[in-house]
């Protein structure tokens, strides 16, 4: 049968050259499973788009130049003003290139938000365990691209060369300056000589709309193509199993989604772009090393290490003449990296407590694997209070306190709510799984209380539905790895006797507090006494 | 146990009472200024002379702290020598007399005095020492100031404690550098000349008065709602764009992807 529309016939033609059906046809009939949070990805994908669209029209009229040139563009407070080519251009298209501005809060606002997906995507990520065999090179890819999204974001948020951005890079400086034995001789080599120099900036630049694209490019080429390849998880309902892929084929249900979706980030973003000031440039005024203004902050990724450096005490170490600012090593180089050591080395810290080797297709219900749960929620908590504290000074305004005091506070606070927040967390996620056990052997309450002929009252329960019962006994109650015996029964001792001690331990600290799940026999019962319509507990109807 | 104390009709008058009093009483103080002897928001008896009238406001008034020879009681401080400029920017901006007890003295929203009582008591307390006066004249023509050249200064001098949109910033101890959008031409004058509390005093060899004036001009210009992004967001600077771009745009983002993630039924 030979198509007669205008499409079908292109359709053919490319297939008669390039005989692309086969493949064509798999790809689109690919089943993708259904939820919102596994659309939190996309929202990054889409700024990323955003980003690079609004990037090249900016591109066409800044100019990445530290050559002093004395302004005379249409804002008045800094006619006259001398500054560089680089604030210059971007007072130029905040004010006299057309749809200028609006374009740069388009970009400023996309980024924000690309980095703020990134992040709750990767939140999805780890809560539901997502990141286990065999997606765990995924999640550093992830975790590479996070990291990149806040270098990038960081290095576009340095280039206009204003007041703020230049408080910046100055600090970033300082940062580089306080590296042990290298720290000196990495400053000058980065700026190409002192701060702030001539060279950064167009340095910057083509890291900025070059390097980092494209790595981003084949970064998340690779990530989406491994979830393509690998398939993409799904949560436990009825018929889902880890051998399965519930959902809807790509064509045509996700390619409407994930286009309409597309279009209303790009709308949500060109909204704020049009209505909501964001970095007004203007106002900062162009750096000059002499000035500062109250206030500074960095964008909100990085306020995790301003924070950081905010609540650390100005600790110094003097040694054979060489100074150790331990007041900046600390927050800012040795925190970071042990936060993303520890985030690349989790699916493997995880799997090693776990003790097994099986695959992973069928995601956890943050409530059934309470110990990650609870580290996730210590880890947002003492994230979170170090993003808080890098707005100390709006907060000290703000509510009228003293910033002393609440420096003083976060110093506490910062080793003390993470603990507290683990405790409560795996607490919760214990008496939740109680509670689904509770609904399996006896049902929901339905609120109806029955009076029985001999004058007993009894509260009716329902048996939970389908989709309840398949997630609840989707809980797979890992139990802890067992202490091995120091020796066998020869007396032989185990090989790597210590090695396996810790992995118990560890396992112990993963899966000791457990709920345990009931046999398939205890369940059954419960079901027929359900049914049988002996309703409610035991307690109530004796 | 609440409740039931106030069905008995004495408890609830005294309840009420107790409420009442307190702003009752703070009201009774700020009308004993006002309606006292000597005193006067009503301007039908008070001397003709300036410095009798001054004289009479400032015994009434700051004597009890500041000494009747200006000379401060600790821990008030000495004023003799503070000119009638820091007098009126002081009264006139209602941080004296002061008000609450915090780590300084806080701008009202309306001064406890009038203008004409203000001279009269910056005039007499310039006759206790020496200080500068109120720099009417200087203050003249900061509306053909150079902006451009105020930004500049302003951003030298002032925006690392009042920040870059004159919002103001966090001191330490909870002192904060004041918001600047309410401040009057010679207020900020003013304030350039005497250095209220924590700020420096720019004497005319550091900031000449052109640039004062120029200073002027830009704080006046940063007044001005007009904001060609849109929304200003409180020119915080990125704190509150953060807070916004989380909880506005980014809530809206993970709203539409709930609703398209709906399972269709």
């Amino acid at each position: 049968m030979t198509p007669t529309t205008p499409l079908g016939r292109t359709a053919v033609a490319l297939d008669e050259r390039f005989a692309g059906a086969k493949g064509m046809r798999k790809l689109l009939n690919k089943v993708f499973p259904d939820h919102w949070s596994f659309m939190l990805g996309e929202i990054a994908l889409y700024s990323f788009i955003v980003l690079l669209l609004s990037g090249v029209y900016l591109t066409l009229w800044f100019k990445p130049s530290m050559t002093e040139v004395v302004y005379n563009g249409s804002y008045m407070p800094l006619h006259g003003v001398r500054m560089s080519e680089a604030y210059a251009s971007t007072l130029n298209i905040s004010f006299d290139v057309r749809g200028g501005l609006l374009m740069r809060q388009i970009h400023h606002w996309a980024a924000l938000f690309f980095v703020s997906s990134i992040s709750v995507h990767m939140l999805r990520v780890f809560f539901t365990g997502a990141f286990r065999k065999p997606r765990e090179l995924n999640w550093i890819i992830g975790v590479i691209l996070l990291i990149l999204a806040v270098v990038e974001g960081f290095a576009g948020y340095s280039l206009p060369d204003d007041l703020l951005s230049g408080t910046g890079l100055r600090i970033a400086q300082a940062i580089m300056l306080a590296s042990p034995l290298f720290g000196t001789w990495m400053a000058f080599f980065v700026f190409g000589g002192e701060f702030p120099g001539l060279d950064f900036i167009p340095r910057l630049y083509t890291v900025h709309v070059l390097l980092i694209p494209l790595i981003f490019l084949g970064l998340i080429g690779a990530h989406v193509g491994m979830v393509f390849y690998q398939k993409h998880t799904q949560y436990p309902g009825p018929g889902r199993t880890n051998k399965n892929v519930v959902g809807y084929p790509l064509l045509p249900v996700y390619i409407a989604k994930a286009g309409g979706f597309f279009f209303a980030v790009f709308g949500v973003i060109a909204t704020l772009g049009a209505l909501v000031t964001i970095n007004p440039v203007w106002l900062f005024g162009p750096y000059v090393p002499n000035q500062v203004s109250a206030g500074s902050q960095p964008d909100w990724y990085m306020g995790f290490l301003d924070g950081a450096v905010r609540i650390m005490p100005n600790w110094e170490v003097h040694l054979w003449s060489h100074t150790l600012s331990l007041n900046l090593v600390v927050p800012a180089m040795l925190m970071p990296t042990a936060l993303i050591g520890l985030v690349v080395a989790y699916p493997w810290l995880e799997a090693w407590a776990t003790g097994r080797t099986g695959e992973h297709h069928l995601l956890d219900r943050p409530r059934n694997v309470p110990t990650r749960t609870a580290l996730g929620a210590a880890f947002l908590s003492f994230y979170l209070l170090l993003f808080i504290a890098s707005g100390d000074d709006i907060i000290s305004t703000t509510f009228h306190l003293a910033f002393n005091d609440i420096t003083f506070l976060f110093r506490v606070l910062i080793f003390v709510v993470p603990v507290l927040v683990f405790w409560v967390t795996k607490r919760i996620a214990l008496s939740l799984q109680r509670r689904d056990i509770d609904r399996l052997m006896h049902g929901n309450e339905t609120g109806n209380v029955l009076r029985l002929p001999h004058g007993e009252f009894i509260e009716v329960h329902a048996p939970v539905n389908e989709r309840d019962r398949a997630r609840i006994l989707s809980n797979p109650a890992i139990e802890p790895l067992p202490m091995p015996p120091a020796t066998d029964a020869a007396g032989v001792r185990t090989p790597n006797y210590r090695a396996k001690r810790l992995q118990a331990k560890v396992s112990h600290f993963f899966y000791g507090d457990r709920i345990p799940m009931p046999s398939a026999e205890e369940i059954a019962a419960a079901q027929a006494h359900l049914d049988a319509g002996h309703h409610g507990h035991d307690e109530l109807t004796h | 146990m609440q409740a039931r104390a106030f069905r008995r009709p004495a408890a609830a008058l005294l309840a009420v009472a107790f409420a009442v009093l307190p702003a009752t009483g703070a009201q009774a103080a700020d009308s004993a200024r006002t309606s006292g002897t000597g005193g006067s928001g009503s301007t039908t008896s008070h001397p003709s002379d300036p410095l009798v009238w001054g004289k009479l406001l400032y015994e009434e008034g700051c004597a009890s702290c500041h000494g009747l020879q200006g000379q401060g009681i600790a821990p008030s401080p000495a004023i003799k020598d503070s000119g009638a400029a820091a007098v009126d920017f002081e009264v006139s901006t209602g941080r004296m007399p002061l008000g609450t007890i915090a780590n300084q003295a806080l701008r009202r929203a309306h001064s406890l005095y009038t203008a004409e009582e203000t001279q009269a008591m910056a005039q007499y307390v310039a006759t206790l020492g020496n200080g500068p006066a109120i720099p009417t004249q200087q203050v003249q023509g900061w509306e053909n100031a150079d902006m451009a050249l105020g930004g500049q200064v302003f951003r030298t001098n002032c925006a690392q404690c009042h920040s870059f949109s004159g919002q103001g910033g966090a001191l330490t101890w909870g002192k904060q550098a004041p918001n600047l959008m309410k401040a009057t031409p010679t207020q900020i004058y003013e304030a350039m000349l005497v250095g209220p509390n924590n700020m420096p005093k720019f004497s005319d060899q550091t900031l000449p008065p052109a640039e004062k004036r120029a200073v002027i001009k830009y704080i006046e210009f940063l007044r001005q709602p007009d904001n060609p992004g849109g929304l200003d967001l409180g020119r915080l600077g990125p704190v509150s764009e953060g807070l916004f771009g989380w909880f506005g745009g980014f809530g809206i983002l993970v709203a539409i992807a709930i609703w398209i993630g709906v399972k269709a039924k």
